[in-house]
C-alpha cells in the first residue's frame, strides 16, 4: 500500500512538472536578467522594458550596479562565467575583452537574419560600442545608449549684465559659451570664489576621480584637443611620441591648471555624481559630465527650466574632440536563455522602440531617431548631443583595457590632483606602462 | 518509570547499528564529532591558502581564461619586493598603523582611566563613548567625508574657529599632506572606544586590596599609577595593540570610502593596493604573491608579539 501511494505521488509530481514545462515551452515565457549601471537611464529602461514584457510574455529582471563598482562587479561576473546576466549593457571599452574572451555572443548572423543593419546607427556608436576588432564588420553588441562628455553651464548667471560687463573688461571678449578650452578656463577662473546671491561659487566641476575611470574620462577631453593620440596612426601600438607628445603635455598641464585654479575645494575625487551634486546645489558655474545627466538637469527645480545651457567640449589647439561614453547591449555567452535575450535585442532595435527610448530619457543611437527633423528642437540639449556625438574619441577597447586604464588613472590623478612630478614625466611613465602591457599581450 | 528522548532513540536503534557504535573507541567518536569542523576549516581556510601559494608562482590572470598559465618561479616575489610603489604603500600603511595605534591606546587608556572612577552618569558616558564602534565603517567613512567637506564640513569650521583660517582654504581629504591624517583621525574616532573597553576590563581586574596596601605604605597616586596600574593593565594594553594592529593592517573599507586611496597614492594602504592588483588589474598570480607576503608579514609580527605578550603575562 505504502509503495503504491509513493508511486502514485511520484507519477503525479512528474505529470505536474511535465505539464508546467510544456506550458512554459508553449508560451516561451522566460525570466531574463539585464545587467547595467545604476543611474537615471536605467530607470527609463525599466519603463521601456514593460512594453517588451507585454509583447513577448517574458519577464525582465534588472541588476543595476553603481558606476564606481560597475566594472569590478560585472567584469568579475563575466570572467567567472557567471549566469547572472543574460543581457549585458557593458561599457564601450569592454567590447574587446568581451569578444576575445568569449563573454559576448557574436551577433552578425543574428543581425543578418533579422534585417538589423549597423548602417542604421550613428557610425561612432557602432565603432565604439559594437565592433571588435575596431573598424571591422564583427559585431558583439547593438548600440544601446549614446553618450558623450559635454558641458552644462549656468545660463542665468552668464546672462547677468553686471557679470558680462566685468568679464568683458577683464578678458576682452563676451561672456558666453566658450569657443575654446582656453576660454573655458578663463570663464571658470572668472567665477572661482565669486559671490553670487550671497553664496561663494566656483568655476567648474571636472572629473578627478581615481578609483574607477573618472579622471581618464575627464582629462582626455583636454589631451585629445591638444594633440594626444593613442598610437601612431601608421603603426598600431606604437605609443611613444604620440601619447607623450608636446601637445599632450600642454593639454595635461592645462587640465591641472584648471583643477588648481578653478574647481571647488575638496573636489579631488569627483566623478559623475559629485559633479551633478555640485552643479545642482549651485556651487559651480559649469560642470563637465556625460550627456545622460541633461534630462535630469532640465527637470531640476534649482537649475532646470531654462536656467542651464549645454555645449560640446570646446576646441583646443589640435582640434575639437570629446570623450565617448555610452554602451552597447550584448548577449552573454554563458546565458542559457540566449534565444529570449536575442528576442529582446530584436525588439530593442526597432525604430519605434528607439524613438520611445529617447522620449523616456534614453539616448538612442539609431540614426532615424536623431536625424528626425524634430529631434534637435525636441529638448534644449538635443542639438548639443548631436554636435558632441560628431566629435567623439574613445579610450582603448583592447581586451587588456583594464590594464591600460589603471596606469592612466594613477598617472593622471597623481599629476593633476597630487601634483607629483611634471606632465612630461606623467605621460612618459604612461608610455612605459602601456608598452609593458602591450608586450605582455604579445602586441609588441 | 518514564524514558528520556535519548533512551527512546537508543532503544529504537537497530541492533546491528548499536553494536557498531558500541564498538567505537572514544577517540573515534571524538573524531566523528570534530571531522565536520575540520573539513570545513580545510575547505574554507587551508585549501584557499595552499591554492594562493600555488598561484603565486604562476602568471595566471583570471580575466584571461584562454591564455596558457606559465610557472614563473619567484619572479612575482622579486617584482613585488623591488617595486618602489609597493614600498610606498607599505610606508603609508606603517604610518597609518603607528599613529592610529599610538593615539587609540593613549586616548583609550585615558578614557578608561576616567570611566573607571565612580561618578554620576558613568554608564551613560560609557554608552556614548562606545557608540562610534557600533557603526559600520562605510557609514563612518561617509559621515567623515561630509565632516571634512571644505564648504559645509563641521571639521573645517571647528579648525577655522580655533585658528582663524578660511574653512574653504584647506581640504582634509584632497590634500596630499592632510589626507593621511584625515584617515587617522576617522579611524581613531571609530576605534578608540574598543581600546577603552579592553583597558577598562584591565583596570577593573586590579584588586582594590593592592591599592589599599599601597596607601598603607604611603605610596603617592603617581607612584601607584606607575607601579600598580600600568604593569597590571599592560597585558590588556598589549592585547588592544595586537587587535588594532591586525585590524588596521588590513584596513580597507573606511579608507576607500573616505579617500579611495588618494590623493595620489598617499592613502593607498597595502590592502587597497592588493585589491587593485587582484580585482582591477586582474594580475592573479602577482596578487597571490602579494597576499602571501602580507600574510607572512602579519603572521610573523603577530607571532613575535604574542610571545612578548605571554612573557609580560607571566611576570
Amino acid at each position: 500500500m505504502k509503495n503504491t501511494l509513493l508511486t502514485s505521488a511520484a507519477a503525479g509530481a512528474m505529470l505536474a512538472v511535465g505539464l508546467s514545462s510544456s506550458a512554459l515551452a508553449g508560451s516561451h515565457a522566460t525570466d531574463l536578467t539585464l545587467c547595467w549601471a545604476a543611474w537615471d537611464p536605467a530607470n527609463a529602461l525599466i519603463e521601456l522594458g514593460r512594453d517588451f514584457e507585454e509583447a513577448s510574455g517574458h519577464s525582465m529582471n534588472y541588476e543595476f550596479v553603481p558606476w564606481t563598482s560597475f566594472a569590478d562587479r560585472m567584469l568579475n561576473e563575466l570572467n567567472s562565467g557567471g549566469q547572472l546576466c543574460d543581457l549585458m549593457i557593458g561599457d564601450s571599452q569592454w567590447i574587446g575583452g568581451g569578444a576575445e574572451n568569449g563573454h559576448y555572443v557574436k551577433l552578425n548572423d543574428f543581425f543578418d537574419a533579422n534585417a538589423i543593419d549597423m548602417a542604421d546607427f550613428i557610425p561612432a556608436t557602432v565603432t565604439g560600442y559594437a565592433e571588435w576588432p575596431k573598424n571591422t564588420p564583427n559585431y558583439y553588441a547593438l548600440p544601446a545608449f549614446g553618450d558623450v562628455v559635454g558641458w552644462t553651464y549656468r545660463k542665468d548667471w552668464f546672462e547677468r549684465p553686471a557679470l558680462q560687463a566685468e568679464f568683458m573688461e577683464t578678458y576682452g571678449y563676451a561672456l558666453g559659451v566658450p569657443e575654446s578650452l582656453e576660454q573655458l578656463a578663463d570663464i571658470a577662473k572668472f567665477f572661482q570664489g565669486r559671490d553670487i546671491d550671497g553664496t561663494t561659487v566656483y568655476g567648474a566641476a571636472i572629473y578627478t576621480e581615481r578609483g574607477s575611470e573618472g579622471i581618464t574620462m575627464g582629462v582626455t577631453n583636454w589631451l585629445y584637443n591638444y594633440g594626444f593620440e593613442y598610437e601612431n596612426p601608421a603603426q598600431p601600438y606604437d605609443v611613444d611620441g604620440f601619447v607623450n607628445s608636446a601637445g599632450a603635455v600642454a593639454g595635461l598641464e592645462a587640465y591641472r591648471d584648471l583643477y588648481e585654479n578653478a574647481t571647488p575645494p575638496g573636489s579631488s575625487n569627483w566623478y559623475m555624481g559629485e559633479n551633478i551634486d555640485a552643479y545642482r546645489s549651485g556651487q559651480v558655474a559649469m560642470q563637465m559630465n556625460f550627456a545622460f545627466i541633461w534630462p535630469g538637469v532640465e527637470a531640476d527645480e534649482n537649475v532646470g527650466g531654462g536656467k542651464s545651457g549645454y555645449f560640446p567640449n570646446p576646441a583646443g589647439p589640435a582640434g575639437q574632440y570629446a570623450q565617448l561614453g555610452g554602451q552597447g547591449i550584448s548577449v552573454v555567452a554563458y546565458s542559457e536563455k540566449q534565444d529570449a535575450a536575442l528576442e529582446y535585442i530584436k525588439w530593442f532595435a526597432q525604430p519605434e522602440i528607439q524613438a520611445r527610448w529617447w522620449e523616456l530619457g534614453g539616448y538612442s543611437a539609431l540614426s532615424a531617431v536623431v536625424e528626425d527633423p524634430g529631434f534637435a528642437s525636441s529638448q534644449p540639449y538635443a542639438q548639443t548631443f548631436l554636435d558632441s556625438m560628431a566629435i567623439v574619441k574613445d579610450f582603448w577597447a583592447e581586451p587588456a583595457y583594464a590594464d591600460l586604464l589603471i596606469p592612466m588613472q594613477e598617472r593622471m590623478h597623481n599629476y593633476v590632483v597630487a601634483g607629483d612630478g611634471s606632465a612630461q614625466e606623467a605621460l612618459d611613465g604612461l608610455v612605459r606602462d602601456w608598452i609593458e602591457v602591450f608586450e605582455d599581450e604579445g602586441k609588441l | 518509570m518514564t524514558t528520556s528522548p535519548i533512551q527512546k532513540v537508543a532503544q529504537s536503534t537497530p541492533d546491528g547499528v548499536a553494536k557498531k557504535i558500541r564498538g567505537l573507541s572514544d577517540r573515534t567518536i571524538a573524531w566523528i564529532f570534530v571531522a565536520p569542523t575540520i573539513f570545513l576549516l580545510l575547505a574554507v581556510n587551508i585549501f584557499p591558502l595552499i591554492w594562493t601559494i600555488r598561484l603565486s608562482f604562476t602568471n595566471f590572470r583570471v580575466n584571461r581564461p584562454n591564455k596558457d598559465v606559465e610557472w614563473v618561479g619567484l619572479r612575482n616575489y622579486e617584482r613585488i619586493l623591488n617595486d618602489p610603489d609597493i614600498w610606498e604603500t607599505m610606508q603609508a600603511t606603517a604610518h597609518f598603523l603607528l599613529w592610529t595605534i599610538t593615539l587609540q591606546v593613549l586616548i583609550g587608556f585615558l578614557l578608561a582611566f576616567l570611566i573607571n572612577k565612580k561618578f554620576r552618569g558613568n554608564d551613560l558616558w560609557t554608552t556614548i563613548i562606545v557608540f562610534p564602534m557600533m557603526l559600520s565603517p562605510a557609514v563612518v567613512g561617509n559621515f567623515w567625508t561630509f565632516l571634512y567637506q571644505p564648504q559645509i564640513g563641521l571639521f573645517n569650521y571647528v579648525i577655522a574657529f580655533f585658528t582663524g583660517v578660511d574653512p574653504a582654504s584647506f581640504s582634509m581629504i584632497g590634500d596630499v599632506h592632510l589626507a593621511p591624517w584625515a584617515i587617522i583621525i576617522a579611524d581613531t574616532w571609530m576605534w578608540t572606544p574598543f581600546v577603552m573597553l579592553i583597558c577598562l576590563a584591565g583596570l577593573r581586574s586590579i584588586p582594590d586590596s593592592i591599592y589599599e596596601a599601597a596607601e598603607c605604605d604611603r605610596a603617592s597616586k603617581w607612584r601607584q599609577f606607575w607601579t600598580i596600574t600600568i604593569p597590571m593593565a599592560l597585558p590588556f594594553l598589549m592585547l588592544a595593540v595586537l587587535f588594532r594592529g591586525i585590524e588596521n593592517f588590513k584596513m580597507f573599507d573606511l579608507v576607500v570610502q573616505l579617500t579611495g586611496g588618494g590623493p595620489g597614492n598617499t592613502t593607498t594602504l597595502t590592502s587597497i593596493d592588493l585589491k587593485r592588483e587582484a580585482f582591477e588589474k586582474w594580475r592573479t598570480g602577482y596578487s597571490s604573491a602579494y597576499a602571501v607576503i602580507l600574510f607572512v608579514t602579519v603572521f610573523g609580527l603577530a607571532s613575535i608579539y604574542v610571545k612578548a605578550l605571554n612573557k609580560v603575562k607571566e611576570r
